[in-house]
């Protein structure tokens, strides 16, 4: 049986998002990070568009708007303009080598994939196949939280973990309700700004972007 | 019946928002004083005004609701405004007139900028009261509370400069939080698993006589932390004195009023059954705290601290109040339900009016000595001769003399007291006389207090040479004094009106007027429950002590003056009396000290007879602190301690920590 196009494009973008999910796990540029949170923004408004047109949903569309403005458009010029003002050039630097950390990503996929599986027979969407996959990227964006070094990087992990979270939204129960959304949305744009405040900050005080020099604010 | 075009509730809206918007327009004014001691707090005492006027005449309406569009969508704000709730707003009203007005003229010298801000936190701080009258639903009630809680504790930390004054705020504020969460979990059982959160379906509720209990303790608990009950009392000896004067008056006037506010709302407005037993733990609550506070208040030698013990030990006297009408209630007393609930409520009435006197008339003393300590301050009766007659008129009413109304409240609350062996309940019956005595013992050494208050800030000679150059206060502050005095006088003299405008209050809660029969021989005698009980007329024993007076003044006049004078030759050892030779603030409260002393934990530092500079210094302190705070505190640091183990300080960690979490919890939802 062949499945709708709806369901194969939806199946196609899932697909696009793990596989832009890796991409960033073993992107060394930050700049190229940014471009990949990015596309990654886009994949997703687009299969929130897919959704919302095969389900006739109506609020998913001002999700995808929301989405496409605010992932693709404004969070990235954010970022740029804060990586030209930190004036940052020098490549990502991981704690783990990036071979490893793509084994222990195929490994933390299999296992997103064996533990979405129970909840995604619950969910009566037909996007439900694609919950294994979200849960992989939020799993996948944590991991590179985990293994990087640098500040920057840390919060594209950050962001790309919350559009795991949006891809499992809108796959398991059709999105949010419009309220949640609108929330998080804005909960992420304030702490992206007040991040990009802290940079600032850490730079001046520590002349240096690297967390490791955090360690020393530990009262003991 | 209807204003014209408003309904009293709209009225108090306006008001609300008037004055929300005054606070807000205050930070503006940061160049000088001017437009906020010579516009803002007048408008805002015109706005209090209106307030006691709308109030009172609400008291006489049904019932009114309104709904808000504001809050979370879906989730409007609903108010009502019911005898009870007018009766506060009345309350609030008419004591924070008196405390506008003052402050027009306390906060002259104050910095411009900082004047602004407290100026905003000042009407957040009347405003959120107003709307926790007004609530009508528990998500309101708590916005509104700990909107009060947040903009009293930056009126509290005025002067963070002072780190004692920083630790006092924080001390309130984790008590109110504590406390506030007591309330939201009582919400939550009153809400049980069904309906809203809408005052109206938790009446609608019924609750088994178990959850009905824990409701009662947690609201008990929640609202005696904000009131001051023992054993929750610890910050407030610390928060009032360290406040300024007007905001002092505004929490221990009315503030303290809202918890009382609160227990009476959820005990007989939205729990639908009363249990005896819990009458009698707010009873026997009420008279530790009233014992409490009156004890220590009598060793202390700071002015404000000694008012902040006496806000406990009034507060204490309401409880007593609440516990006899629950217990009444309970029994199905209607008419006595109904004089204790009156009792309780014209005791909250008054301590408004006299508390809130007495402590704009130490900010008066503070601003014009600079002194707190009772034993640098005294003769001040004639260097400011209106704050202290106004004072004077604030002491004697809360020592409980007649005629003021500080004695009319207590006096219907020992006639509620002595009425109770009709309860049918050997035990109860038994402890009853000893809870009477112990008020009274409570009531007696308030006044002891007082005199020491008095007579040690205001009597005898100064005991500082600079107290020569007090000033007396200016004519704002002394229009707030004499309002609140003017209060005092009046809810003394015609304490029948108060009963009769009470009487919807009662109606709506205990389902019992006391109209009919307290003013059954009109309103010049007072006679709560029949007249062949009691009665007692404030005017006619002011028409006695005035002519007592006059005769006395009269006879001495003409048989003692005129008469051959003699004097002592040589004085009798008293060649010249000086300053240091009045009794002080440790000396007065040391016979309480002496009988009491299991009660306190004292340090005394005594002189050994050979000292040449002999120095002695006595310190109270809480027993409580020692017995139940520190051990709290020493386990929080405890566990602390125990947690800062697995804090390295590496942020990866930390994100590994979350994410082991994360993987854990993953495969248990499987």
């Amino acid at each position: 049986m062949v499945a709708p196009l709806s369901s194969q494009l939806i199946n196609l973008f899932a697909a696009l998002l793990l596989l832009i999910a890796f991409a960033m796990l073993s992107q060394r540029r930050v700049l190229s990070l940014i471009n990949l949170y990015a596309l990654q923004g886009l994949v997703l408004a687009l299969s929130t568009a897919t959704v919302a047109y095969s389900t006739h949903q109506e609020h998913l569309y001002y999700s995808a708007g929301l989405t496409l403005f605010l992932k693709v458009l404004l969070l990235p010029w954010i970022l740029h303009r804060l990586i030209r003002r930190l004036n940052i050039k020098w490549d990502v630097e991981t704690l783990i080598n990036i071979p490893t950390t793509m084994l222990l990503g195929i490994v933390l996929v299999i296992m997103a994939f064996n533990v979405a599986l129970p909840i995604s027979q619950m969910a009566g969407t037909f996007t439900r196949a694609t919950l294994g996959i979200a849960t992989a990227s939020v799993l996948l964006s944590f991991l590179m939280m985990i293994t990087r070094r640098k500040a920057v990087p840390q919060v594209i992990g950050f962001l790309s973990m919350e559009n795991g979270l949006f891809f499992a939204a809108t796959s398991a129960t059709y999105g949010m309700p419009m309220v949640v959304e609108l929330g998080i949305a804005l909960d992420v744009l304030v702490g992206t700004v007040i991040l990009g405040i802290f940079f600032f900050q850490i730079r001046e005080a520590f002349d240096s972007l690297e967390l490791r020099h955090l360690e020393r604010l530990r009262e003991d | 019946m209807s204003i014209a075009l408003f309904q009293p509730i709209d009225i108090v809206l306006i008001i609300i928002a008037f004055w929300l918007t005054l606070g807000l327009l205050s930070p503006f004014s940061h160049r000088s004083v001017g437009p906020v001691t010579r516009w803002v707090m007048p408008a805002s005492a015109l706005a209090s005004g209106a307030l006691l006027a709308a109030g009172l005449f609400a008291l006489a309406q049904p019932p009114e609701t309104a709904i808000l569009p504001l809050g979370l969508p879906g989730l409007p704000f609903h108010l009502r405004l019911d005898p009870l709730s007018a009766f506060f707003l009345v309350l609030e009203g008419g004591s924070s007139f008196g405390i506008s007005l003052y402050s027009a003229g306390y906060f002259q010298q104050m910095k411009p900028r900082q004047l602004g801000i407290l100026s905003l936190e000042y009407h957040l701080f009347l405003a959120s009261m107003a709307l926790i009258f007004l609530a009508d639903d528990a998500y309101l009630f708590m916005v509104a509370w700990e909107l009060m809680a947040l903009s009293s504790y930056f009126l509290v930390t005025t002067d963070h400069e002072v780190g004692e004054i920083r630790a006092a705020g924080y001390l309130y504020l984790l008590i109110a939080h504590i406390g506030a969460l007591g309330i939201l979990l009582c919400f939550g059982v009153l809400h049980g698993t069904h309906g809203d959160y809408t005052f109206d379906s938790m009446r609608a509720a019924t609750q088994t006589p178990f959850w009905a209990t824990v409701a009662f303790l947690l609201a008990l608990f929640g609202f005696g932390a904000k009131a001051g009950m023992l054993p929750l009392h610890v910050w407030l000896p610390e928060a009032h004195p360290a406040a300024p004067s007007p905001v002092s008056a505004l929490m221990s006037g009315i503030m303290l009023k809202t918890a009382i506010y609160g227990l009476l709302r959820v005990t007989f407005d939205l729990l639908h059954i009363q249990i005896w037993w819990w009458g009698a733990l707010t009873l026997g609550l009420g008279l530790l705290s009233a014992l409490f506070g009156v004890l220590f208040a009598a060793v202390q030698t700071d002015m404000k601290r000694l008012l902040a013990y006496s806000s406990i030990e009034n507060i204490g006297i309401i409880l007593v109040g609440v516990g006899l009408t629950i217990l009444f209630h309970a029994y199905d007393m209607g008419l006595l339900a109904a004089l204790a609930l009156a009792a309780t409520l014209y005791h909250a009435l008054n301590h408004a009016f006299f508390k809130g006197l007495l402590f704009l008339g130490t900010g008066s003393v503070l601003h014009a000595t600079g002194e707190r300590n009772l034993g640098r301050l005294g003769g001040l009766i004639h260097r400011m001769p209106w704050v202290a007659v106004l004072s004077l008129v604030g002491v004697l009413a809360m020592a409980g003399l007649p005629p003021l109304n500080g004695f009319v409240s207590e006096w219907l609350m020992l006639q509620a007291f002595l009425l109770t062996p009709s309860v049918p309940h050997a035990y109860l019956n038994m402890m009853v006389p000893i809870a009477a005595g112990a008020l009274v013992l409570a009531s007696a050494t308030a006044a002891y207090v007082l005199v020491k208050f008095y007579g040690i800030v205001f009597l005898g000679q100064p005991r500082e040479p600079r107290l020569e150059h007090a000033h007396d206060a200016g004519w704002w502050e002394r229009a707030g004094l004499a309002w609140l005095a003017l209060g005092c006088i009046l809810l003394g003299l015609f304490p029948v009106f108060v009963i009769i405008a009470l009487d919807n209050v009662t109606q709506s809660l205990v389902a019992q007027g006391l109209a009919a029969s307290a003013s059954a021989h009109g309103w010049f005698f007072l006679t709560p429950v029949s007249p062949a009980r009691a009665s007692y007329s404030p005017v006619f024993f002011l028409g006695v002590v005035l002519l007592v007076v006059v005769l006395t003044f009269l006879a001495v006049r003409r048989f003692y003056h005129g008469r051959l004078r003699r004097d002592a030759p040589w004085d009798c050892g008293f060649p010249a009396q000086n300053a240091r030779m009045q009794d002080t603030a440790e000396g007065f409260g040391q016979p309480i000290r002496q009988i009491f002393e299991p009660a306190f934990k004292m340090t005394r530092q005594l002189p050994s007879a050979f000292d040449e500079h002999p120095h002695y210094a006595v310190s109270v302190a809480d027993r409580f602190w020692y017995a139940l705070y520190a051990p709290i505190a020493r386990l929080a640091e405890r566990i602390s301690g125990l947690i800062g183990l697995i804090q390295h300080g590496r942020i990866h960690l930390y994100l590994l920590y979350s994410f082991g979490t994360l993987l854990l919890l993953l495969f248990f939802v499987r």
